[in-house]
């Protein structure tokens, strides 16, 4: 399997918008928590390796 | 300080040599006598090569130091008839709770295979482990262990090493075919030869404390992320014998060291951990900062380099003694093969390169390890803690706690000495692997595989009728056959080393599988002596 880079969320306006509710009215420390959460809970349902390194590439700076 | 334990104090005596002032050309001079130098003249010993053991100092260790033994290490002691006291004096345990500030984030179970005669892992106080093998060092007639005797210099040609020693009677000379540098992290012999020594040094230090104490705590090994008595630090709190219990604290990398260690420091911080109505004693404390670095090779002309002078890992998944008895495993029967003309030095040159690729992999554990503890960045310390959160309600996050992988032998895949696989075999006892522990019986009575292997090349026969003994090289292998020289009753032998369908291994002395076939072959067997010899 490779990594999906077609879109592949259902209502993309919803989903980026619950995100970014979520973390309104967090602190920047409770927001970095969140999101380090929320990496290691994505990854762990992925489960892949070779997709999950293929995507810290393409999500480095 | 309270004192559970009496230091032994070794007499110094003038040797022969000294007293006469004659050259002495030795086969195997051991710089050292801590865990890894006394397992490597009990090695060489039952290799039947004699030895000098040259120590500066003249007792064991002070304080516990090094505490967990691993199955692997306590079956090479086995093996070398020093184990049995230390699994009897020593606690073993199997579970591991790992808490997050004040809750349990994790429990683990160690769960040892059954049908092995080690156990997975002891705790025990490294000056009763060395007292033991100096008691047995004593009685073997091959071993000179000499005390107050300090390597001042070394010099050396393509055959032998130079060694000058001081002693309270002055200075003399010895002169050794081969040395092993068994001398600790901070090697004056590395340091003499230039060894070049490098890796990654930790901004941090701990303190470690042994303490007396009586109470109902279960023989299980805690560790705390954070602890409320112990803010934004880590702790480690496991027990050893003689209701002696050992404490490690992180202290960071502003603490000042000596202050770390005074009484009135560690007494207030002990209280905290442990509650104000616990009683105890402290009985040693002592302050740490440690690297994780190894030296480019472990063989150096004639000085062979073991232990902790060789490579240094963090003290998490107790790495540092146990690989370093499986260093000298590795080298006593090469040491041999090589002193007897039956092998070329090449074959000590496997020595580093299989010893290298272990160190490599309990670097890379210990590393890992270190970097979940003592995060090194703001963001990777935000990782550490959601990884931790998220264990306590969740399965999946637990394998991401890292509060030290425990040791391991590492197999020697990749080594040139072993021979590759032509006939289908499962994974596991593949060449370079250490061979698996199993229960068997010899005529009636009940013993354990290993305890039938290494020391020489041995054929392990199993479901196959034609095998014999065969030689190569001067190097025999006899054979251990299933049927003819023990049974299995358990079916254990057969299904660990995948023997079903027939299989002859051919075992190196140091209980290491070289190669294995489904049917008996000499040519083939002879072939695989050689390549496990680098005899050409």
């Amino acid at each position: 399997m490779r990594l999906q880079l077609q879109s592949n969320i259902t209502k993309p306006d919803n989903f980026y918008n619950h995100l970014i509710d979520m973390q309104r009215d967090l602190s920047e420390e409770e927001v970095q928590m969140m999101n380090a959460k929320l990496i290691l809970l994505l990854s762990n349902h992925i489960g892949e390796e070779e997709v999950l390194f293929e995507a810290m590439d393409l999500a480095k700076p | 300080m309270l004192n559970t334990y009496d230091y032994p104090e070794f007499d110094y005596q003038q040797s022969a040599e000294q007293q006469s002032g004659e050259l002495k050309r030795h086969p195997v001079v051991i710089i050292g006598a801590g865990p890894i130098g006394l397992t490597a003249a009990l090695e060489c010993a039952a290799q039947g090569i004699p030895t000098v053991v040259l120590d500066d100092n003249n007792t064991v260790s002070i304080g516990s130091r090094a505490v967990c033994y691993a199955k692997r290490p306590l079956e090479i002691w086995d093996r070398l008839g020093v184990a049995s006291p230390m699994v009897e004096k020593g606690i073993s345990w199997q579970v591991g709770k790992v808490f997050f500030k004040e809750k349990l984030a994790y429990q683990f179970d160690l769960l040892p295979e059954q049908g092995h005669k080690m156990p997975a892992m002891i705790n025990l106080q490294q000056y009763y482990l060395e007292e033991y093998m100096v008691n047995e060092c004593e009685r073997q007639e091959l071993i000179d262990l000499r005390w107050k005797h300090k390597l001042l210099s070394i010099s050396q040609n393509d055959d032998i090493a130079t060694l000058v020693i001081e002693t309270p009677d002055g200075v003399f000379n010895m002169e050794a075919q081969w040395v092993i540098a068994c001398d600790g992290a901070n090697s004056d012999t590395r340091k003499m030869l230039d060894g070049d020594f490098s890796g990654q040094f930790f901004q941090d230090r701990f303190l470690i404390a042994d303490v007396v104490m009586k109470n109902d705590f279960p023989t299980e090994r805690w560790f705390w992320f954070d602890p409320v008595f112990h803010k934004n630090q880590s702790a480690l709190l496991h027990k050893q014998s003689d209701d002696v219990w050992r404490i490690d604290f992180q202290l960071g990398w502003d603490a000042d060291p000596e202050e770390a260690k005074k009484p009135e420091n560690v007494i207030p911080l002990l209280k905290q951990m442990l509650g104000d109505d616990c009683e105890f004693e402290l009985e040693w404390v002592s302050v740490y900062q440690f690297a994780c670095r190894r030296m480019d090779k472990f063989r150096y002309g004639r000085v062979l380099f073991a232990g902790d002078s060789a490579h240094q890992v963090s003290p998490f998944g107790a790495r540092g003694a146990n690989t370093g008895v499986q260093d000298i495993d590795n080298l006593g029967w090469k040491l041999k093969l090589n002193l007897q003309g039956k092998a070329p030095i090449e074959l000590l040159d496997s020595y580093s390169e299989e010893r290298v690729f272990a160190a490599d992999d309990n670097l890379m554990n210990s590393t890992r390890s270190t970097d979940f503890i003592t995060p090194k960045s703001k963001s990777s310390r935000v990782f550490r803690d959601a990884v931790l959160q998220l264990a306590e309600k969740h399965e999946f996050a637990r394998p991401l706690v890292n509060s030290g992988r425990l040791s391991t032998p590492t197999p020697y895949l990749q080594s040139s000495l072993n021979t590759e696989d032509e006939d289908s075999f499962s994974n596991c006892m593949a060449p370079g692997t250490n061979c698996a522990d199993a229960p068997i019986t010899i005529s009636g009575h009940s013993s354990w595989l290993l305890n039938h292997l290494g020391g020489q090349f041995k054929l392990l026969i199993i479901n196959e009728d034609a095998a014999h003994s065969v030689e190569q090289g001067g190097v025999k292998a006899d054979t251990l056959k299933l049927g003819a020289d023990f049974e299995d009753p358990e079916g254990l032998v057969s299904q660990r080393y995948d023997g079903d369908q027939g299989a002859v291994y051919l075992i190196r002395p140091d209980q290491h599988v070289a190669a294995r076939w489904r049917k008996f072959d000499e040519a083939k067997i002879k072939a695989a002596i050689a390549k496990a010899c680098c005899q050409h």
